[in-house]
């Protein structure tokens, strides 16, 4: 590894390429950190948003009108406004109403940090779409197998937990693939709030340091390489989990 | 496809509505806030949204800005995207093994890389100025983000665009072919009139998620409505605003952004392929 770091070093002084983020350790360590924290807000969110749209759909299988409307306008409303705008609604119009608790050192911090809230306006934002998607799977499930279910005494959680759900899902999959790739892209927008996440450090890195094209070219290649490592492994899980009898 | 009067599109007033009171309860609470802060001295929170309204609208006075220029802003991406869209579209489905796969990179790089980070990159990577034969020619910030803009818009039409010529049945290429018709003519008068119908939906629903990213442009420097909205919120220190200023905000996309949504799901069912 040193050996590496010490050809970057030398491509820096010879050719003027300056790859300081890779061979300085400092640098390394920081945009580390970055990538970690945008894979784990990327995990948070992909779960919380499946969670919302489980939850959502399953809603609006329900007998109660209002339950129905309020998904309903919960969907439109994150549907038909700009993520970054729900986010510093968020963030600075909702934050500072929350209560603030007193942290280790007794001093009184906001109950959420950027790295909260950025998790929770990107989950409703991808969970709105979640929604539908789900809605669209639960829909293409066939009739008779629900009352297959329901003539066997599951009760309707259980139809929709054991029966409906796991066969949308299958169904789905395509659509929701498309939906939480989107998401893991849309993370680079908790950079507008401060989130330590990959574009913040690389825009500290290369302002300290700089080396804006060198250090963009790295940040679009990574964001390449997880967008691509997350599609192949969800094209994996989709073959996995064909429904047999559909399509070709 | 039948002929009919085209449906105009259902706006359901019932979203309005609820869109409606949903900001007239945020505007009350905080009105309700403000009456008990307030000493008699500051206007209330409603007076207030309608001082900056233009502002956020229009932006500064004999300046352009705010949100006319997001709509701006959107209308000139989409077109160039679009535009570019169409060439790259057609390198996808071109006979040069090189050519398509070179526009099947471009299309890939394109279409997953993040918004934000493209931005910055046309941001900061370009000049601020080009010089052409000793002219220089100036170029805003406005103008780089709308370009920053349009290259994802370009990647996703290719693949409209793609896949709108792929659901053309081979027939129609072949009986073209039978009538001596040239590649350049089957595309240009058989194929594409074809497509335009199936592209129209999918594009309109890009030209809305296009809007709803031009707020981005706020972050690189561009006085669009999020930084004026941001801008106010600053000049008036009053923290009962927050809520109030950012659902406005809000408010505005939603009124803009959904009749968008609601004619795509309208067109999407109409031109649907019945089989």
């Amino acid at each position: 590894m040193d050996a590496l770091w010490d050809l970057l070093r030398h491509v820096h002084d010879a050719y003027g390429v300056n790859l300081v983020h890779f061979y300085d350790g400092f640098e390394r360590g920081r945009l580390l950190r970055g990538i970690w924290t945008t894979v784990k807000l990327a995990a948070v969110c992909i779960a919380f948003s499946i969670l919302i749209g489980i939850v959502g759909a399953w809603l609006q299988t329900s007998r109660q009108r209002i339950l129905k409307a309020a998904v309903k306008v919960y969907i439109q409303f994150f549907r038909n406004t700009p993520p970054l705008v729900q986010m510093y609604f968020f963030y600075f119009a909702l934050g500072p109403q929350m209560p603030r608790v007193v942290n280790d050192f007794g001093v009184p911090q906001p109950m959420f940090g950027s790295f909260e809230w950025a998790v929770l306006s990107l989950s409703f934002f991808a969970g709105a779409f979640n929604v539908e998607i789900f809605r669209s799977g639960v829909e293409a499930v066939q009739k008779a197998t629900v009352e297959a279910a329901d003539s066997l005494g599951l009760s309707r959680w259980q139809i929709y937990r054991y029966v409906v759900l796991p066969l949308a899902v299958r169904i789905c999959l395509p659509a929701l693939n498309n939906n939480l790739v989107n998401l893991a892209k849309t993370t680079t927008q908790a950079y507008a709030i401060a989130v330590p996440e990959t574009l913040f450090v690389a825009s500290q890195i290369w302002s300290d340091r700089i080396n804006v094209l060198e250090m963009m070219v790295t940040l679009l290649t990574f964001y390449l390489l997880l967008v691509g490592v997350f599609v192949w492994a969800m094209t994996r899980l989709e073959r996995r989990l064909r429904v047999p009898g559909f399509g070709q | 496809m039948t002929t009919g009067s085209v449906p105009a599109p259902r706006l359901t007033p019932r979203w309005f509505a609820t869109a409606a009171l949903l900001c007239c309860a945020a505007l009350a609470a905080g009105e309700a806030g403000a009456q008990l802060q307030a000493a008699g001295s500051r206007p209330g929170v409603l007076a207030t949204l309608w001082k900056w309204t233009p502002l956020v609208l229009f932006g500064p006075p004999r300046e352009f800005g705010g949100f006319a220029l997001n709509i701006a802003v959107s209308f000139l991406a989409m077109a160039i995207g679009t535009l570019a869209g169409l060439v790259l579209g057609l390198g996808l489905v071109s006979t040069l093994a090189p050519v398509r796969r070179l526009s099947w990179l471009v299309t890939q790089f394109f279409r997953n890389s993040p918004w934000l980070v493209l931005l910055f990159f046309v941001m900061l990577l370009t000049p601020f100025q080009l010089r052409i034969a000793g002219v220089a020619i100036p170029l805003p910030g406005w103008l780089k983000a709308t370009v920053g803009l349009s290259l994802p818009i370009m990647a996703n039409v290719a693949e409209i665009v793609r896949g709108a010529v792929n659901s053309i049945p081979t027939g129609q290429w072949e009986s073209a072919e039978s009538l001596a018709f040239s590649r350049l003519q089957t595309l240009w008068r058989i194929i594409l009139p074809q497509c335009v119908k199936r592209m129209i939906p999918p594009w309109m629903n890009w030209y809305a998620i296009l809007t709803m990213a031009t707020p981005l442009i706020s972050i690189v420097g561009v006085n669009d409505a999020m930084t004026l909205t941001q801008d106010a919120l600053a000049a008036e220190q009053r923290s009962e605003l927050l809520i109030p200023m950012y659902t406005l905000l809000l408010f505005f996309f939603f009124v803009y952004c959904y009749p968008i949504a609601r004619w795509t799901i309208q067109l999407e069912r109409r031109y649907a392929v019945r089989n």
